[in-house]
């Protein structure tokens, strides 16, 4: 990196460290999801990049019927299709947990390739619904354009409007689950099932209503994802396995470890990225991320769980 | 002899399955199938090495590793090197800028052989290799994770990791492994033309011997006191554990011994098929590797190898006729055999099989008549 001046390289860090940041926010929503799903049941949803999916289709289709048929609406319908990709794939992910996910809470493996099967069976339904070619939805005119503070540097106003959301969604999870009576027995379910039902806890409602929504904010990262890529049907699988590693690097059911190990993959994949090329900042990434679990199997922060 | 029947081949059940598989692989396939179906079935065949190391793995072992795909890689890709390095001799490599080295290498302005290609060149050294490469990476990845007790879920995920770290380091590193195209034109094994008809025949009976060879070793150690304990430790390791027994280590030692298993089918691949890629490597074939095992049974050693045949021949199928129903029918035969069917072919026929070979020589007629009331009526009229 001798080439550069100083100021060059300020710009350079400030550019790709926001750009670091929409991928911190991307990946951050979709690992909220799964280390809810995750430390609360210790299940591996494998098909959580599609629920992503599902939230950018549902983005997408509501943009599409509004220009159709309320072009006034346009302005204001992603507010609303950021509602609806909720509201979608959580009822997707609590028909997933009814049909599919409780019968195998004993064997938590085996859940691991159910929902890889289901993932499959999800890809495949988007191509015959949506087609192979990615989609996007057109974006309102106050999500267009960029800041600049300096010549040098740019910043998207969807990248911060990404981060701004991401931002409430991260307080709502939290003021969710350590602010409110539900939060409190989807606690002390997981920490210990058995005397969480003993107190009246209904904890096969409490998995339910946890895996819908972990699916739900996975629909919300998807709505936040059609801002700044366009959606395929394998879009949602091309995150999957960062965002395990987010989950277990972060340690499971710690909010605070998920947002940390977020932000460190995130910056140090899209930093590195611009000094050697992108595979490479890849493999360093996760070798770094692989070579510190062996060293600290249980993640960044972890709480511990009585088995 | 006694205990070559009991241990190796698993007494007498055990060797009725032998014997029926190998009468179908050495003997129905050759003569039934035409060279190049032959052929798709020495591949798939190949894929079966993957599906048996995950019996041991995950059906015996309780260890599911999401990156068999690595380690049938690596063995492909040894046996890719040399074959490669073979292929590309100074004469017929000449209009190249640099001749004697393979061609993507030319491609991507190398000049010379990398270091780590240099052993390749000997056909003893490969052959090593195919087997020490994995095991001694599997040793590394397996006394990490074992020693400080990482186990289940977690492990899963860190191989699936470790995956697509060797994929993205395949794919972005051309120069030095081919990139996304794999090593491909691959010619002679020692002066031996391997793309001949004569050639595939004779590599499908080494298959599928080793396949067999395999078999028996995998059946010896199962049925030996480390197979015992592997169940153990699947069922409950901490009793394992404070019975005295170093876990770890039995751990590692069948993670790599998996590992080695894989390599020599990815090892046998390469040489069948012709040529090794990154798509053989990464998440998508070692799921399906996964999935093998689990239509097959991950608790039998015959049955996977079915497991393996099926789904293949289920897929070239389906993918020539309706490509986009494939997707849906793979997904729902993984979900139906994770909830309904958890021992997979192998539960099935220990289910129902054997009760309908224990009537079948002698009361199949009488059952018939006595268990079918309106038959019973007829021959009363």
């Amino acid at each position: 990196m001798g080439d550069y001046t100083v100021q060059e390289l300020t710009a350079i860090f400030a550019m790709q460290g926001f750009s670091g940041l929409s991928l911190f926010s991307v990946l951050l929503l979709m690992a909220l999801g799964l280390a809810i799903i995750f430390g609360q049941m210790g299940v591996i949803n494998m098909a959580h990049g599609e629920f992503m999916a599902v939230g950018a289709y549902t983005t997408y289709l509501l943009s599409v019927i509004s220009e159709k048929y309320f072009p006034g609406f346009v302005q204001y319908y992603f507010l609303f299709a950021i509602v609806a990709s909720f509201i979608v794939a959580g009822i997707l992910g609590y028909l997933t947990e009814f049909i599919l996910i409780r019968h195998l809470y004993k064997r938590p493996l085996d859940t691991l390739l159910a929902t890889w099967g289901l993932s499959l069976i999800m890809q495949q339904s988007f191509r015959s619904i949506f087609g192979a070619r990615e989609v996007s939805p057109g974006l309102p005119d106050w999500l267009m354009g960029s800041y600049q503070p300096t010549d040098m540097i740019d910043i998207p106003i969807n990248g911060m409007f990404v981060l701004a959301l991401t931002a409430v969604v991260t307080i709502g999870v939290y003021l969710l689950m350590y602010r409110s009576n539900w939060g409190l027995s989807v606690r002390a379910t997981t920490q210990n099932r058995l005397m969480s039902g003993a107190v009246g806890i209904n904890t096969k409602k409490i998995d339910r209503l946890t895996f819908a929504l972990g699916c739900g904010i996975a629909g919300i990262a998807g709505a936040a994802f059609t801002t700044i890529a366009s959606t395929g049907p394998t879009s949602g699988s091309l995150y999957i396995v960062d965002t395990f590693m987010v989950v277990v690097f972060g340690g499971a059911a710690s909010l605070f470890g998920t947002i940390a190990s977020a932000f460190t993959i995130a910056q140090a994949q899209s930093i590195l990225e611009f000094f050697i090329s992108g595979s490479m900042a890849k493999v360093i990434t996760l070798l770094t991320l692989v070579v510190i679990l062996m060293m600290r199997p249980e993640g960044l922060f972890s709480i511990k769980v009585r088995k | 002899m006694n205990f070559v029947y009991e241990r190796f081949l698993g007494g007498k059940n055990g060797a009725i399955g032998i014997a029926i598989l190998a009468a179908l692989i050495f003997l129905v396939f050759p003569l039934f199938l035409d060279a190049f179906r032959l052929g798709m079935v020495g591949k798939y065949l190949t894929y079966a090495f993957a599906a048996i190391s995950l019996v041991l793995l995950w059906g015996y072992g309780g260890i599911l590793s999401l990156g068999q795909g690595v380690f049938f890689g690596l063995g492909g890709y040894c046996m890719a090197m040399f074959l490669k390095l073979e292929a590309s001799d100074p004469i017929s490599t000449k209009i190249q800028s640099t001749p004697g080295i393979p061609d993507f290498m030319d491609w991507n302005q190398l000049t010379e052989l990398p270091w780590f290609w240099i052993p390749f060149e000997s056909f003893s050294f490969t052959l090593l290799a195919v087997i020490l490469v994995p095991a001694i990476f599997a040793f590394i990845i397996g006394f990490s994770m074992f020693k400080r007790r990482v186990g289940g879920v977690y492990f899963a995920i860190i191989t699936q990791v470790i995956a697509v770290i060797l994929t993205v380091l395949i794919v972005g590193q051309q120069g030095f492994t081919g990139g996304i195209n794999g090593i491909t034109d691959l010619k002679t094994l020692n002066g031996w033309d391997i793309r001949e008809d004569s050639a595939k025949y004779i590599l499908y009976f080494i298959n599928a011997a080793l396949l067999f060879a395999v078999i028996f070793i995998s059946r010896f150690i199962l049925t030996s006191k480390y197979g015992r304990l592997l169940l153990a430790m699947r069922d409950k390791e901490d009793r394992v554990r404070f019975s005295g027994y170093d876990v770890s280590n039995f751990k590692i030692f069948v993670f790599c011994f998996s590992a080695v298993i894989s390599a020599i089918g990815g090892a046998m691949f390469t040489l069948q098929v012709g040529f090794m890629s990154p798509s053989f490597v990464g998440i998508v074939p070692s799921i399906e590797m996964v999935i093998f095992a689990a239509v097959g049974g991950r608790m039998s050693l015959i049955g996977v190898v079915y497991g393996t045949l099926l789904v293949n021949f289920g897929r070239t199928t389906f993918s020539e006729s309706f490509p986009e129903l494939w997707l849906f029918l793979m997904g729902g035969l993984f979900i139906a055999v994770v909830m309904f069917f958890p021992n997979g072919l192998a539960g099935i026929w220990d289910k129902y099989g054997k009760k309908l070979t224990a009537y079948f020589p002698k009361k199949a007629k009488p059952a018939l008549t006595q268990t079918d009331p309106a038959l019973a009526a007829e021959d009363a009229k």
